[in-house]
């Protein structure tokens, strides 16, 4: 049984290889990019713009505020990140309704290396915002001890998010695989269904989950400033 | 094994490649549009509220200038009334002083008028009787007037009644100077002593007179005493004459004063 898309290998030279997973993201990307491309071509600042257009801004406005729930101030600054996350995973998941089609985020390698992105996206955002020194202290508070327990909890919550999509997705893929033996009609539909349901949510949770780890590691500081400046 | 590290590499490169492209491609234009929109409704806005607040300025500039246009019409037409009325008051009066001051001067003018021809009409009254009685007792009796007057003049004197009578006596007895006899003329010594002798004879006494010629006493003899006074004179009936002639021009003239 086929676990992930790195097995279908299409073309290889060590250490190089083309495997499904690289291919169908090459086709995401292209999509996407393409896509945005076409569209922002001729934006409209008036009043009057295309449905396109409206439907972008809905996304990227819609992305924005999210962020700024999470906490983060200057939301603009993470859009880029996060909101590809989003929407590579949601995009990704989507794209389940075409035939032949295999995720790239059924693939641990795929999550794995999101997950590697945000770990180290992290300690890049939260060093940006509050300095090298600030940030490393953020790791031994309130005491030394800490220490072990801060980064075992970074690995770990990457891990936890690599293996969460990866299984999210992977599963959902087997799911309606195993059904299509066993009952070809109806069910698999309705799994489908249930598949891009679990995709939106999945992109939505692997993505605020970033913005809350880089929300803590950001807003680190802050509450000590809040309690020097109100005496 | 489910991880491919160079798959795992490869994916990063993918993510990070994805990332610049859409921020490239698709935030950045959209969130340009967004600004550029925002902004230029902030300037229609801005805009609007201005050219909002230059009309309210200008409406209450032309409502301060309609009120204050109102009052100066309505003080105008106010002070106009006012002027229009003084003067119709004046005019009014004028013309009903100069009315009155007319018919007063015509009133009196004809006063004038009546009061000559009056005195016009009692004088030649008094002269026609005077002639036509000088003539008619001169043809009738053969004797002159002043005959007749003196005559008439004693006939009174004794037909005086008891009060009169006592009452001249009186003022004869008291008199302390002469008593007086007027006529028109200078009476003749006989008709003197004819008035004298009746005048003794009447009041029994001895009685002290003096003669006086006087043209007032048009055609006739008075006698007078301490106040007290006889008289016969043609100007009685002048006078009744008068008064009669005077009725009647009276009445002429009303119709013409209405």
């Amino acid at each position: 049984m086929r676990l992930t898309p790195d097995e279908i290998i299409f073309w290889q030279h060590e250490p190089f290889k083309l495997n499904a997973t690289i291919a169908f993201t090459w086709a995401l990307m292209l999509v996407m990019v393409v896509g945005s491309k076409l569209i922002t071509r001729r934006l409209s600042a008036g009043l009057h713009r295309s449905r396109w257009q409206n439907f972008l801004e809905i996304i990227v406005v819609g992305i924005e505020k999210q962020i700024a729930e999470v906490g983060l101030s200057r939301p603009r600054q993470y859009l880029g990140f996060l909101g590809t996350l989003f929407l590579f995973v949601a995009f990704a998941s989507l794209c389940t309704v075409i035939p032949g089609y295999e995720p790239p985020t059924g693939s641990l390698s795929t999550t794995a290396a999101l997950a590697l992105c945000v770990m180290v996206a992290v300690p890049f955002f939260g060093i940006a915002e509050q300095g090298l020194a600030a940030y490393f202290r953020s790791y031994v508070e309130p005491t030394f001890i800490m220490l072990p327990f801060n980064i075992i909890s970074e690995i770990s919550r990457t891990l936890a998010l690599a293996v969460r999509l990866f299984g999210n997705m992977m599963s959902g893929a087997m799911i309606i695989a195993i059904l299509l033996t066993i009952t070809p009609f109806i069910f698999p539909i309705v799994m489908s269904a249930l598949g891009l349901l679990t995709g939106m949510v999945q992109a939505y949770i692997f993505s605020i989950l970033a913005a809350v780890y880089i929300a803590a590691a950001t807003r680190t500081r802050e509450p000590k400033a809040e309690r020097a400046a109100s005496p | 094994m489910l991880i491919d590290w160079f798959t795992v590499g490869a994916q990063v490169v993918n993510f990070l490649v994805l990332v610049w492209l859409l921020k490239r491609f698709l935030y950045k234009p959209i969130l340009d549009a967004l600004d550029s929109r925002e902004k230029r409704i902030a300037q229609e806005l801005a805009a609007a509220d201005a050219s909002k607040v230059e009309a309210r300025s200008e409406r209450d500039a032309f409502q301060a200038k309609n009120v204050e246009f109102d009052q100066q019409r309505a003080a105008l037409l106010n002070q106009a009334t006012v002027e229009a009325e003084a003067v119709r008051h004046r005019l009014l009066e004028e013309a009903r002083q100069a009315a009155t001051t007319l018919n007063a001067k015509r009133q009196e003018a004809l006063r004038n008028e009546a009061r000559n021809l009056n005195q016009v009409i009692r004088h030649r009254t008094q002269q026609e009787v005077l002639a036509i009685a000088r003539k008619a007792l001169a043809d009738l009796a053969g004797t002159t007037l002043e005959a007749q007057l003196g005559e008439v003049f004693r006939r009174r004197l004794r037909e005086l009644d008891g009060e009169a009578k006592e009452r001249l006596g009186q003022a004869i007895r008291t008199a302390t100077s002469p008593s007086v006899v007027r006529s028109a003329f200078d009476l003749p010594p006989d008709q003197r002593a004819a008035i004298q002798a009746a005048l003794n004879d009447t009041f029994a006494a001895e009685i002290p007179l003096r003669f006086e010629a006087d043209r007032d006493v048009i055609g006739g003899i008075e006698f007078a005493a301490n106040g007290q006074k006889v008289a016969w004179s043609i100007a009685d009936y002048a006078d009744s004459l008068e008064e009669r002639v005077a009725e009647l021009l009276q009445e002429k003239g009303r119709p013409e004063e209405g």
